[in-house]
């Protein structure tokens, strides 16, 4: 399953690497850089040729199966699936990528194409070798102009830890750039270049161009996404580390107005798509606007995700701060671990740095004593039957629950009467005195429950009306008329009902969402 | 030695010292209690006394259990702090074992760790199997035990700190040294350098190259963490380190938390701290600390640790 045999591989690329007619080719690091920097991209492409050189060998006929297509197909489906925390989901992606294969070929069962899709999906990953990645040997001239033979060591698709202790896939950068191109730019920069052409695309009405474009878009911002994430996981062990008076207010103001104008973009773009979709008479262009919809929403959502994130980034750093900078200094210096240990000995080769490691090893994992066995215990331990385990585990208590005391100032009865008294029509408000005085005369209690309900429509929760489609909302406005009564002062509200259209409410929720 | 006791009727918990010593009438030992009366001559060792000691360097000997837990670890510690006769004894006693006593004091009890050829010491052998072939895990299992100190005292004034406890979880721990890899791939892409090692010399290959390859974890048949990703080796050490008595579990997330021990500080303040920087600096490499941070984020980036799952404001369909 490794791949490629190194043999193979080096004479393969050494072919590519050799001088004609025996000559050294004008080396010069540069030149040279170059040819190394295209061999490893070569590389990378090798695992999905390997994949179809090998489907001869897997018992069965899988001849028919265009390997490279169904992985090419895998690494875009879990670069789209990535989010800002965790990877795709390994089974999600062999279900998504079970109608290619099926296409395929319609007429085999279902099984084969599932074992084609994990096959491949496996592949990538290279399940079966220690580092599970790929490793090509390519050849270079060194500065002293001898031939060197190197290792080129990569991966396609790589398992991360998810937060709930699953394993989750990532795409490296190494497949990202196989997938999408030479992609050796500015990740911010290439955005805007895309999305310029988006933009251009939608307005010359060329959607299959376009669905390809936002497409690409969101490939950068899923990269774009990724490096802000490894960027921002890497700190809050030492305050003195950042520069908090300049640089991190700035990184965050410029990460703020970044998304804010993505968003801004992205939000014209939806607009004009959705316009072509609604006039697009083409079936077809109206399932790519569909399309494209979908994914310019996607954008918009990875945008504000980050966003919420860089807005907690303050607090955090405060509550840091108070820890770490306040404390009172220690009387001794410690050793810098990080400084003086780990970071000299990652540089260094394997070899000198183990010395540095074991030597810790030895002095840093402390004492083991160790346990010797009768041999009688062992006999009775082996010959012990396994505990049965309880499928259901223990027993739950019976929780001894105590009723609290209804301390409620006002019962459901009166809650009841005050809202039937402001159950409004549409096209009645009425002032606040009034509904004042009719409470007061069923119950001396109830103006206080109609005067807090009123005064909180004031502020109508508009909101949550609009998130849970409520048809009619309360609300109170003031015009200036002061209250003539005995218990209350303030503003002689004007109480109403408006009616909301809960229709359109919803198609627009839809849409947005 | 009942010369040292003030008092009469300890040690109902431990009769072989019973008519010892008191003692018991030192309600709180933190305090600096009455000092006994030194003995005129040495006094003379017994039996008795060699037991106690030895009983002492026992419950040393049971990293995991806390002084504060046994009332008759309690006792012996208070004898060691108050009798320099029966503390130079339990010391000779650890000596003789191949231990090393690191502290006696309430907090971490009788902290001692194994000398190099201790029977107790722990062997890379026997700790990975695979280390012993293989000089790339070797190394990476290695890393993991200076990886996971470093990220519980970050700072070396939190190593210096008494008080400090430090708090870490495995897949931090792999967060950061794989971040540490990747400014270190940066800056040698930047110089130009092409640090692909040459084929068939894996000893040359940089360090930090090593672990950035060997991936982070990966999906197993059984559902358990696959043993030689990254992960899977720091879950062995700091599952090591919790049953060295070093590290305390306190939850599941992010692959595991834990917090460290006063022994955890102290053995890597005064044990491996020294001797891997004595092996350093043999090495030729001479790190030089000017007080300022070291453990420095990423260019470009700031201090912002994120609360995963952060909701989204708006539009979370």
């Amino acid at each position: 399953m490794t791949f490629p045999a190194p043999g193979t591989a080096a004479s393969q690329l050494n072919g590519v690497a050799r001088p004609e007619g025996g000559a050294r080719p004008a080396p010069g690091p540069a030149a040279d850089e170059g040819l190394a920097r295209r061999l490893r991209a070569l590389a990378c492409t090798a695992p999905l040729h390997d994949l179809d050189t090998r489907k001869a060998n897997l018992a069965g006929e899988y001849g028919v199966y265009a390997m490279a297509e169904v992985a090419l197909a895998a690494i875009d489906l879990v670069t789209l699936h990535m989010d800002f925390d965790t990877g795709a989901d390994h089974e999600q992606i062999v279900a998504r990528l079970l109608p290619r294969v099926a296409a395929q070929t319609p007429r085999r069962p279902a099984a084969e194409h599932e074992r084609v899709a994990r096959w491949v999906l496996e592949n990538l990953i290279n399940v079966g070798s220690v580092d599970r990645g790929f490793r090509a040997v390519y050849g270079t001239f060194g500065p002293e102009g001898e031939y060197v033979r190197r290792d080129y060591d990569f991966k396609l698709i790589e398992e991360v830890p998810g937060p709930g202790g699953g394993v989750y896939l990532r795409t490296t950068d190494e497949a990202v750039n196989v997938l999408v191109g030479a992609l050796d730019t500015d990740v911010t920069s290439a955005q805007i270049a895309a999305e310029v052409k988006l933009e251009v695309l939608i307005s010359r009405g060329r959607l299959a161009d376009a669905q390809l474009a936002a497409e690409q878009a969101r490939y950068r911002t899923v990269q774009y996404a990724e490096t802000l994430r490894r960027t921002l996981d890497a700190t809050r062990r030492n305050v003195r580390a950042v520069d908090w008076l300049r640089a991190v207010p700035d990184m965050i103001a410029e990460a703020l107005d970044h998304v804010a104008e993505r968003y801004r973009h992205e939000n014209a773009i939806l607009t004009n798509i959705r316009r072509a979709r609604d006039e697009a008479e083409d079936p077809e262009n109206k399932r790519r606007a569909a399309e494209l919809v979908d994914i310019v929403k996607d954008c918009i959502r990875r945008h504000t995700q980050l966003q919420s994130r860089l807005l907690e980034a303050g607090p955090l750093f405060r509550a840091e701060q108070d820890r770490q900078a306040f404390a009172p200094p220690a009387g001794r210096s410690g050793l810098d671990l990080y400084g003086q240990l780990v970071a000299p000995v990652l540089p260094l080769p394997v070899e000198q740095a183990i010395r540095v490691t074991d030597a810790f090893f030895a002095r840093g994992t402390g004492f083991r004593t160790g346990t010797s066995v009768r041999l009688g215990d062992l006999v009775g331990l082996l010959f012990q039957p396994p505990v049965e385990r309880e499928h259901l585990g223990a027993e739950m208590p019976e929780p001894d629950l105590i009723a609290t005391p209804d301390d409620s100032r006002f019962s459901e009865e009166q809650l009841e009467a005050a809202q039937a008294l402001l159950d409004l029509p549409a096209d009645a408000p009425r002032r606040l005195s009034g509904l004042l005085a009719e409470a007061r005369r069923s119950d001396p209690v109830l103006p206080y429950l109609v005067a807090l309900l009123a005064v909180h429509a004031a502020s109508p929760p508009v909101g949550t009306a609009y998130r849970q489609g409520e048809q009619h909302l309360l609300f109170a406005v003031d015009d200036g008329t002061v209250l003539d009564d005995h218990e209350f002062g303030g503003a002689d509200l004007i109480v109403g009902k408006a009616l909301l259209d809960a229709a359109g409410m919803a198609a627009d929720r839809s849409e947005v969402a | 030695m009942s010369e040292y006791g003030t008092g009469a009727g300890a040690g109902a918990e431990d009769p072989a010292q019973g008519d010892l010593t008191g003692g018991a009438d030192h309600p709180s030992w933190s305090a600096p209690g009455p000092a006994p009366a030194e003995p005129a001559g040495p006094a003379p060792v017994t039996p008795a006394d060699a037991a106690d000691a030895a009983r002492l360097v026992s419950f040393g000997l049971q990293p995991k259990l806390l002084p504060a837990r046994d009332a008759e670890y309690g006792e012996l510690l208070r004898r060691y702090r108050d009798e320099p006769a029966f503390a130079r004894l339990a010391d000779a006693v650890a000596t003789g074992l191949g231990l090393v006593v690191l502290e006696v004091s309430p907090r971490a009890g009788m902290a001692v760790t194994a000398d190099e050829d201790s029977v107790f010491a722990v062997r890379m052998g026997d700790y990975a199997r695979r280390a012993s072939a293989d000089s790339a895990d070797r190394f990476l299992h290695g890393l993991a035990h200076l990886a996971v100190a470093a990220l519980a005292f970050p700072r070396p004034e939190d190593l210096a700190d008494d008080g400090y406890i430090g708090r870490i979880t495995v897949n931090g721990v792999d967060a950061f040294v794989r971040q540490a890899c990747r400014r270190l791939e940066e800056r040698a892409e930047e110089q130009g350098e092409n640090t692909d090692p040459v084929t068939d010399a894996p000893g040359l290959e940089a360090a930090w190259r090593t672990y950035a390859r060997r991936s982070a974890t990966g999906a197993t048949k059984d559902a358990r963490r696959l043993a030689g990703s990254t992960t899977g080796i720091i879950a062995k050490a700091v599952a090591f380190l919790v049953d060295s008595g070093f590290l305390q579990r306190t939850g599941d997330d992010a692959g595991g938390a834990y917090r460290t021990t006063a022994r955890y500080q102290l053995q890597v303040r005064d044990m491996a701290g020294s001797a891997a920087m004595a092996e350093l600096l043999e090495l030729g490499v001479v790190p030089v600390g000017d007080g300022s941070a070291t453990l420095l984020p990423a260019e470009d980036t700031d201090d912002l640790e994120l609360v995963s799952d952060a909701g989204l404001p708006f539009h979370s369909s």
